[in-house]
């Protein structure tokens, strides 16, 4: 049984997560036109990844999302950092820490 | 080479076994040919060999990274049925149905094609009626299907679970008496044979490092083995459909996740068809040797480990033992994973890819294999016209854009 590290509980039995999606796919700008190409791009395209990758995950168990880079190959995991914004925003959650990646930002 | 056949046996069984030469060639990679296909499965070797067969096209190379048939093609649990939804699923999957039932003969290869039939069990009313939509879809598709009630599931499958305590009490089945399984080994190996001898090259432990890109078209590819020139390029990879794509640039709509399958130690015949129950998530059938063959869901953790996790480990061998409460006890001989590449509507990818010159051949996810003889014939169409054979047009990529997809992971209660 794999353990995956919760942002906010910590270590926690892989059965207690949720993959969401891939991180860093960024929502055409809908105040222009949007092509049905660049819809697609968004809405199917996937990077799927060999080897590192940024992801979107759920701890069903409590309900933090949070980006989790794992290799997909050793399915090791490289860190989870929380997409909540600590309040008064003191802390960068979204992409901060060891899982900045080159995408930049961690939204889903 | 000669051919296999009864007397041959008899004659090397009289000689000692002296006479048998290997079944296929093992030739140096070239510099350039018509067309070179990625990946020595299933849906490649089958490629090559209708390549040859129908449009005359010999100069092909197949390249493999690692060996012939090591991947899903030997790695997934044999079932071969065409019980779709859709009538352009049902046009594809009955295809390759029928190429299967000639197959041993056409390639004169024993694939074990046994046509034992299959049953998807319901466990509700509401499957029940969803089943009859099903049995009706099919049949109006040109398929056949039958609704099965209750005690005819008892009377094929007496060992299923039947119990008054039964998790899922079962109430019917959907049943394909064309459905059955195969040898898959062979099949790949068949399909080497058949290609080998028509003078296709395949060329194995040859790993495709990079696309030859010139004036925006695709020429060729890069190897372990140094580069090779092509007119056209076919990629059927499965499970590293995207990594390929990376390599030429592009994205494609899948996700890679490993797919496990157990294997039970032999015993004496108890199943003499497949069943599946989705409610349980499983599906099982007895092999040749009497191995139970048993296989579930997809881990739900996108990977390229050839592995499984332990929790769909423990859904898949708990649902079976609801299924079939006599095999609690039965020890498992093997257990692997293959990793196959899901799409967002559970139906295959055919067609040229965003790079011209590079054609796919992908996203068969979970049911690769009973659609071999098809993905190649169709692919084999592709790669020498150029352009979609009638059947294979409703998968082109663009289905994604153009936002007309065949939902099958909805319509025909199978998940993958």
């Amino acid at each position: 049984m794999q353990v995956y590290t919760c942002p906010f509980c910590g270590l926690r039995d892989e059965r207690e997560f949720f993959f969401a999606g891939e991180a860093g796919a960024a929502r055409p700008d809908t105040t222009g036109p949007v092509s049905d190409a660049e819809w697609a791009e968004y809405v199917r395209m996937r990077r799927n990844a060999l080897g590192r990758a940024r992801e979107v995950w759920m701890h069903l168990t409590c309900g933090e999302l949070f980006v989790m880079e794992r290799d997909t190959l050793s399915a090791r995991v490289l860190g989870s950092v929380a997409l909540r914004r600590a309040p008064g925003g003191r802390e960068g959650a979204d992409g901060a820490g060891s899982v900045d990646g080159p995408d930049g930002e961690g939204a889903p | 080479m000669g051919g296999y056949s009864a007397l041959r046996l008899l004659r090397e069984g009289l000689r000692d076994q002296r006479g048998w030469r290997p079944a296929w060639r093992s030739p140096k990679l070239r510099k350039a040919y018509d067309i070179v296909i990625v990946g020595a499965g299933g849906h490649g070797l089958a490629t090559a060999y209708y390549l040859a067969r129908n449009h005359g096209i010999t100069d092909v190379a197949v390249l493999e990274k690692g060996w012939l048939g090591g991947g899903n093609t030997g790695r997934n649990t044999t079932v071969i049925r065409s019980n779709y939804y859709y009538p352009e699923s049902c046009a594809l999957y009955d295809l390759s149905l029928r190429l299967y039932e000639g197959l041993s003969r056409e390639l004169n290869y024993n694939v074990m094609f046994s046509r034992r039939g299959m049953m998807i069990l319901h466990h509700s009313e509401h499957e029940r009626e969803i089943a009859a939509r099903t049995v009706n879809a099919m049949r109006l598709n040109g398929v056949d299907a039958e609704l099965l009630d209750r005690d005819e599931v008892r009377a094929r499958a007496p060992l299923l679970n039947f119990g008054e305590d039964a998790r899922h009490p079962i109430l019917g089945a959907v049943w394909q008496e064309r459905a059955g399984t195969g040898r898959h080994d062979a099949v790949a190996w068949g399909y080497a044979r058949a290609a080998d001898r028509l003078g296709v090259e395949i060329v194995q432990n040859c790993e495709v490092t990079g696309f030859i890109v010139e004036g925006g078209t695709c020429k060729g590819v890069e190897t372990s083995l140094g580069p090779v020139r092509a007119g056209r390029v076919g990629m059927a990879v499965a499970g590293h459909s995207s990594h390929l794509a990376a390599m030429a640039g592009f994205r494609l709509p899948l996700t890679s996740y490993a797919l496990q399958a157990f294997v039970s130690e032999p015993l004496k015949p108890m199943l003499d068809c497949v069943v599946a129950s989705p409610a349980h998530g499983v599906y099982i059938s007895q092999s040749d040797k009497g191995g139970l063959v048993m296989g579930g869901a997809l881990d739900r953790v996108p990977t390229y480990g050839q592995r499984g996790n332990l929790p769909v480990q423990e859904d898949v061998l708990g649902g079976l033992v609801d299924c079939f409460p006599a095999i609690a006890r039965v020890g498992l001989l093997r257990q692997w994973a293959g990793i196959v590449d899901v799409s967002p509507d559970s139906s295959p990818i055919l067609g040229p890819s965003p790079l011209p010159g590079l054609y796919l051949n992908c996203g068969w996810g979970t049911g690769g294999f009973k659609a071999i003889p098809a993905g190649g014939l169709l692919f084999a169409h592709i790669l020498a016209q150029g352009a979609h054979h009638p059947i294979s047009a409703p998968f082109d990529l663009t289905r994604f854009e153009r936002g007309r997809l065949i939902d099958e992971g909805a319509a025909s209660g199978i998940a993958h």
